[in-house]
C-alpha cells in the first residue's frame, strides 16, 4: 500500500511509519463529559506502535477509543465506532467514498490517522441528516435519484452538502468542479448535477 | 374480482410513474447497511493470501510466523493446491483470520509462499497466441457475398479485458450461532448462494441463512459464492467466532470480475445502396484462466445473408472471465459497428442514413427505424452532421457517431409471498435482491397497483434466503420475474379478501374490486368500504398467498416478453494535437415494454450511459508482459469517469401502443452495450480517422492520426 498522506507535526507519525507496527484488540467508549477531548492523548511526540487511548469528537459527541497509530479515520470509524456510513473503496485518497467533513472541510478519510484528527470536529453523513430528518442535499438526492446502488452516495452526499454551504449560487459547471473528488461506478451523475443544482437553490446542506 | 393481466394505459394509477426508490432515505443518511458494514459482536477480520505470480508451483506454505502474531486467531491454507500450479496473480492461496484488520493484513504479509516460478502468458490479442481449435460459423456464401458487393471494406478493432471493480468489493460477514450458519455476503444471488457451499462445509441447507439487504454493486460479478465465501465459513466454524472477508481493491481489481477482451479483422461489402452484403469476421480474445466465446458478429444486423464468424480463444495467466452486464454484447457491438461505420464511409453514405436502410437486415426494423428518427431529432443530427473527418478550422474536431444493440430480458423464475393483515398491512416477501436496480421499489408498487392502495402502504422484505425463491439478478431478468410473482401473489390475495367482504356487503365477489383504498363493486367506485374496514373482516387470519413467475406461462398470457432495441448516438470533441476526446452529448432511445417506474428506469438508462462512457475513454485492465503483474489495480491508473467527464446525457424511453402491451422486459443492460460502439464512432466521423482500439485515450487518438487517414 502506498500513502498520500504526508508526517503531521502535531502526531509526529505518519502511515507508512507504522505499516510495520503490531498490536492486537481496541477498545470503544462513548464520553458525555466534552472536556476530555482535550485531555492527554493528543501530547506531541512519537505514539505506538501499540494502542493509544484517543478521543475523537464525531457528529458533535466524543468518542473514546484504543488505536494502535497506524489506523486510519475511516477504519477507526468503520471498524470501532461502526460509524459505516462512509465506506472503504479505494482507500487510497482517489474515489470519495470515506469522504467527511472535518472542521466542516470534506476530506477522504482512508487518508488521515485516527490520532491526528482529535480536537477537531467530525461530521460523517450520519451527523448530516437521519432518513426521517434529511437535509437538503439528502433530500434532493432521493427526490432526483441521485443513487442506484448507493455505495458512493453517503460521500457524495457530504461532499455535496459541504459544497452547497458554500455555493449557493452553484452553476451545473461548478456542481461538477466541486464533486470531481468523488467516483461513482453505476453512473448516477446525471441525478447529482440535478440534486446539487436543486440543493444549492436551496442554500441547504450541512 | 382482480385479474392479472397489467392495467390498461389511463387505468394504471401507481405502475409507470415516477416514484422516488424506496429505500433512498436509508442510502442517503448512511442507515443502509451493506454486507461490508456488518460489524458483528467479537468479530475477527480475514485477510487472503493471494499468489504473486502469474504462473508458479507451489511448494510450500509457510504459516509460522504469521500464526505467532498476537492477535491471530487461524491460518487457513489451501492444502488442496500443495504440489499443484498457480495460474494468475491474486489467485486465493490461503487466509488469516485475526482480532482486526490491521493484524490480519499485517499476518497475511508474513505468510511464506514457497514457489516454482513457470513460464507465463498474459498477452491477449495476438491471434497466433490462440490454442485449441477455433470456432467457426458461416451462412449463406460469402464469395457470392462480396463478389455482389460494391465496396468492401477490411478494417481491425478491439476492446480490452475491463473488469467490474464494483465500489463495494467481494466479500461476506459469517457466523456460528447454535450450530446454524449465518452469511451477509455481497451477492446478487441470494435465493442460489447457501447451495454453492455444497460438499465444502457440514451444514444443511435449512440452517444456512443468508442476508443480503444492501450491496454496492455487481454487474454480473456476484453471482457466485466464490473461495472466500468457503473459506469464510470455515474460518467461522473452526474459531466460532464471525468472521468478516473482504476483497481490498487491488484484489477485487484483478480476481473478482473480468470482462472478456474481443479484438477483431473484419471484412464488410455494401451494396451501392447501403445494405450490407457479407461480413467476414475473425475475432480472438481471452477470458483469461476462463472461456472464451467469440461475441457476436455481425451484431443486431443478423439477417446479413453471407457471413462467417471464426473465434479464437487466448489462455492467460490472468483472472477469470464474470459475467459483465450483456456478456459479449458490447464486444459484438464495437466490433460490428466500427466496421460497418467504416464501410459506409468508404461509400461515402452518412451514418443515420446507413444505420436507416441496414434496420431492414434486424429483427425489428420499424423499432429501430423511428428509434434512430427520434435519437437524431433529440440530437440534432442534420443540423451537425459531416462526412468523415471534421473540415472545420483550429485543432478541435466535432462528430457524430451512431449505434444500434438489442437484448432478450425475459423474466425469471420468481416466487413471492403477498400477505394481507386483518390491520389493513400489506407485506410482501421474496427472496430477491436490490442491486441498487430499484427492486424494492417495484414489487411495492406493483402490489400498491394491484390492491389500489397506496405505495407507502406496502412493505417489501427481501434480501433472505429464507423468503421464496427468486432468480439471480442477471440477464435483466429481475423486473420481469418480481414484477409477475409479486402481481399474481397479490392478485390471489385481494381474491381472497374479496370473498371474505362479498358474504358482508352482501354480494359476490365477482362484484367487487380494490381501488383507491377502498373495497367497492365495479360499479361504485368511491363506495364501498374501506380498505382498513375489509381486512377487519379477516379476524385473526391473515391471507397470504404465493405467487410464482413461469417465465413460459407468463410470457403467453403477455406478461412478459423478451428482446428490446435500442438507439445511440454520441457527440464528442477530439483535439488532433493533444488526443483527448470530450463528450459533449449523447443521447439513448430505448424501448423496455411496460416500465414499472419510469425515474428508476431513466436511472438505469443514465447510468449505462456512463458506464459505456467509461469503459469507451478509460477502462482497461493492463498486464505486464514480462511480469506477469496487473500495472493498475487502484482507482487512480484504473479510470472512471467523473461528474465532469460524460457531458449532457439525454434519455428516451419508448412507452406507450405498441411497447406497454409487450408486458414487462428487462433494462439493466441493453444501454450499456451500444456506448463504446457510438463514441468510437463519432471520434472516427470527428478526426477523421478510426481509432481501432478502445479505450480511445489520447496516445491511441494521436497513434491512429499519425497513421494516417486510411481506415484502420
Amino acid at each position: 500500500m502506498s500513502t498520500n498522506h504526508n508526517s503531521s507535526d502535531e502526531s509526529g507519525v505518519s502511515r507508512r511509519g507504522f505499516l510495520k507496527g503490531i498490536g492486537v484488540g481496541t477498545a470503544t467508549g462513548v464520553l458525555s463529559d466534552s472536556s476530555l477531548h482535550e485531555a492527554k492523548a493528543a501530547e506531541p511526540g512519537v505514539k505506538g506502535p501499540g494502542e493509544t487511548a484517543i478521543i475523537l469528537r464525531i457528529n458533535g459527541e466524543n468518542k473514546q477509543l484504543n488505536v494502535e497509530p497506524r489506523v486510519t479515520l475511516l477504519d477507526a470509524l468503520r471498524n470501532r465506532l461502526d460509524l459505516t456510513g462512509p465506506k472503504k473503496v479505494c482507500d487510497r485518497g482517489t474515489c470519495g467514498a470515506c469522504t467527511v467533513l472535518l472542521d466542516g472541510d470534506p476530506i477522504y478519510a482512508c487518508s488521515v490517522l485516527a490520532i491526528e484528527v482529535q480536537g477537531r470536529d467530525i461530521t460523517t453523513v450520519e451527523g448530516l441528516g437521519s432518513p426521517d430528518q434529511m437535509n437538503a442535499v439528502q433530500k434532493a438526492f432521493v427526490e432526483r435519484d441521485a443513487q442506484q446502488c448507493g455505495f458512493c452516495t453517503p460521500g457524495f452526499v457530504t461532499a455535496c452538502s459541504a459544497f452547497v454551504r458554500d455555493n449557493p449560487n452553484a452553476s451545473v459547471d461548478d456542481v461538477c468542479n466541486g464533486l470531481g473528488g468523488n467516483l461513482c461506478r453505476c453512473g448516477t451523475y446525471a441525478g447529482m448535477v440535478l440534486a446539487a443544482s436543486d440543493a444549492a437553490k436551496e442554500k441547504g446542506g450541512a | 374480482m382482480a385479474n392479472v393481466a397489467w392495467p390498461k394505459e389511463g387505468d394504471r394509477k401507481i405502475i409507470g410513474s415516477r416514484i422516488p426508490r424506496q429505500d433512498g432515505a436509508v442510502k442517503v443518511t448512511g442507515a443502509a447497511k451493506y454486507s461490508y458494514d456488518v460489524n458483528r459482536p467479537d468479530m475477527l477480520w480475514g485477510k487472503l493470501v493471494t499468489s504473486p505470480k502469474a504462473h508458479a508451483e507451489l511448494v510450500a506454505v509457510d504459516t509460522s510466523i504469521a500464526s505467532a502474531l498476537p492477535g491471530v486467531k487461524a491460518v487457513w491454507v489451501d492444502e488442496e493446491l500443495l504440489g499443484e500450479e498457480l495460474r494468475y496473480v491474486g489467485q486465493v492461496v490461503a487466509c488469516v483470520a485475526a482480532e482486526s484488520e490491521e493484524v490480519a493484513i499485517e499476518a497475511a504479509e508474513k505468510v511464506k509462499l514457497q514457489l516454482k516460478v513457470l513460464e507465463h502468458q498474459v498477452v491477449d490479442n495476438d491471434p497466433s497466441l490462440s490454442t485449441g481449435r477455433p470456432s467457426n460459423r458461416e451462412e449463406g456464401n460469402l464469395d457470392e457475398g462480396f463478389a455482389g458487393a460494391d465496396v468492401v471494406v477490411e478494417g481491425q478493432y478491439g476492446i480490452p479485458v475491463i473488469t467490474h471493480c464494483c465500489l463495494e468489493p467481494h466479500g461476506q460477514v459469517t457466523e456460528m450461532k447454535d450450530g446454524e450458519l449465518h452469511v451477509w455476503p455481497s451477492t446478487q444471488n441470494v435465493s442460489r448462494y447457501s447451495n454453492q457451499f455444497g460438499d465444502e462445509i457440514e451444514i444443511p441447507q435449512n440452517k444456512i441463512h443468508v442476508d443480503t439487504q444492501y450491496m454496492g454493486g455487481g454487474f454480473g460479478s456476484k453471482f457466485n459464492i466464490d473461495k472466500w465465501g468457503i473459506i469464510g465459513a470455515k474460518l467461522s466454524i473452526e474459531t466460532g467466532r464471525p468472521v468478516k472477508i473482504m476483497l481490498d481493491r487491488r484484489e477485487e481489481l484483478m480476481i473478482a470480475g473480468n470482462r472478456p477482451s474481443g479484438f477483431a479483422k473484419i471484412k464488410v461489402g455494401l451494396q451501392q445502396d447501403g445494405l450490407i452484403s457479407a461480413v467476414d469476421a475473425e475475432v480472438w480474445g481471452s477470458g483469461g484462466q476462463g472461456a472464451f466465446r467469440a461475441p457476436p458478429i455481425p451484431y443486431v444486423f443478423t439477417k446479413v445473408p453471407n457471413t462467417r464468424l471464426v473465434g479464437k480463444g487466448i489462455r492467460t495467466h490472468r483472472g477469470s472471465v464474470r459475467a459483465w452486464r450483456a456478456p459479449n454484447h458490447p464486444q459484438g457491438c464495437l466490433l460490428t459497428m466500427s466496421a460497418v461505420d467504416d464501410a459506409a464511409a468508404a461509400l461515402g453514405m452518412d451514418s443515420l442514413e446507413f444505420f436507416m436502410r441496414n434496420a431492414a437486415l434486424t429483427d425489428r426494423p420499424e423499432v429501430y427505424r423511428e428509434e434512430l428518427q427520434i435519437a437524431a431529432n433529440i440530437i440534432g443530427y442534420r443540423q451537425k452532421a459531416h462526412a468523415r473527418g471534421d473540415s472545420g478550422p483550429g485543432p478541435v474536431k466535432r462528430g457524430l457517431g451512431v449505434a444500434i444493440h438489442t437484448w432478450g430480458g425475459r423474466g425469471h423464475p420468481s416466487e413471492c409471498d403477498v400477505t394481507i393483515n386483518s390491520d389493513g398491512s400489506v407485506e410482501a416477501k421474496i427472496g430477491s435482491q436490490d442491486l441498487g436496480t430499484g427492486t424494492r421499489t417495484c414489487i411495492a408498487m406493483v402490489v400498491a397497483e394491484t390492491l389500489g392502495l397506496p405505495y407507502e402502504a406496502i412493505t417489501v422484505h427481501l434480501g433472505r434466503n429464507s423468503y421464496p425463491a427468486s432468480g439471480a439478478s442477471g440477464g435483466s431478468t429481475t423486473i420481469g420475474g418480481i414484477s409477475v410473482s409479486a402481481r399474481r401473489a397479490a392478485t390471489d390475495a385481494l381474491n381472497d379478501l374479496l370473498r371474505t367482504v362479498a358474504g358482508r356487503l352482501g354480494t359476490t365477489d365477482e362484484k367487487l374490486e380494490a381501488s383507491g383504498g377502498h373495497v367497492h363493486r365495479i360499479d361504485q367506485a368511491g363506495g364501498g368500504v374501506s380498505w382498513k374496514e375489509a381486512c377487519s373482516m379477516l379476524g385473526p387470519n391473515s391471507i397470504t398467498k404465493r405467487g410464482i413467475n413461469n417465465p413460459g406461462e407468463s410470457q403467453q398470457e403477455g406478461l412478459i416478453s423478451a428482446g428490446v432495441g435500442g438507439v445511440q448516438i454520441a457527440d464528442v470533441s477530439v483535439d488532433v494535437e493533444t488526443g483527448v476526446v470530450t463528450m459533449n452529448e449523447m443521447v439513448a432511445v430505448q424501448d423496455c415494454g411496460l416500465i414499472i417506474n419510469m425515474k428508476l428506469a431513466e436511472s438505469q438508462v443514465y447510468g449505462s450511459l456512463i458506464m459505456g462512457i467509461t469503459y469507451a475513454l478509460y477502462e482497461e485492465s493492463i498486464y505486464d508482459k514480462k511480469t506477469g503483474i496487473m500495472l493498475n489495480p487502484d482507482m487512480e491508473f484504473y479510470r472512471l469517469a467523473g461528474i465532469k467527464d460524460v457531458g449532457q446525457l439525454k434519455v428516451h424511453m419508448m412507452t406507450g401502443k405498441g411497447f406497454d402491451e409487450r408486458g414487462i422486459i428487462g433494462l439493466g443492460e441493453p444501454p450499456v452495450i451500444a456506448p463504446g460502439a457510438a463514441i468510437s464512432n463519432a471520434v472516427a466521423n470527428a478526426c477523421g480517422v478510426r481509432v481501432p482500439n478502445l479505450p480511445l485515450t489520447p496516445e491511441r487518438v494521436i497513434a491512429a492520426l499519425q497513421k494516417g487517414g486510411d481506415i484502420a
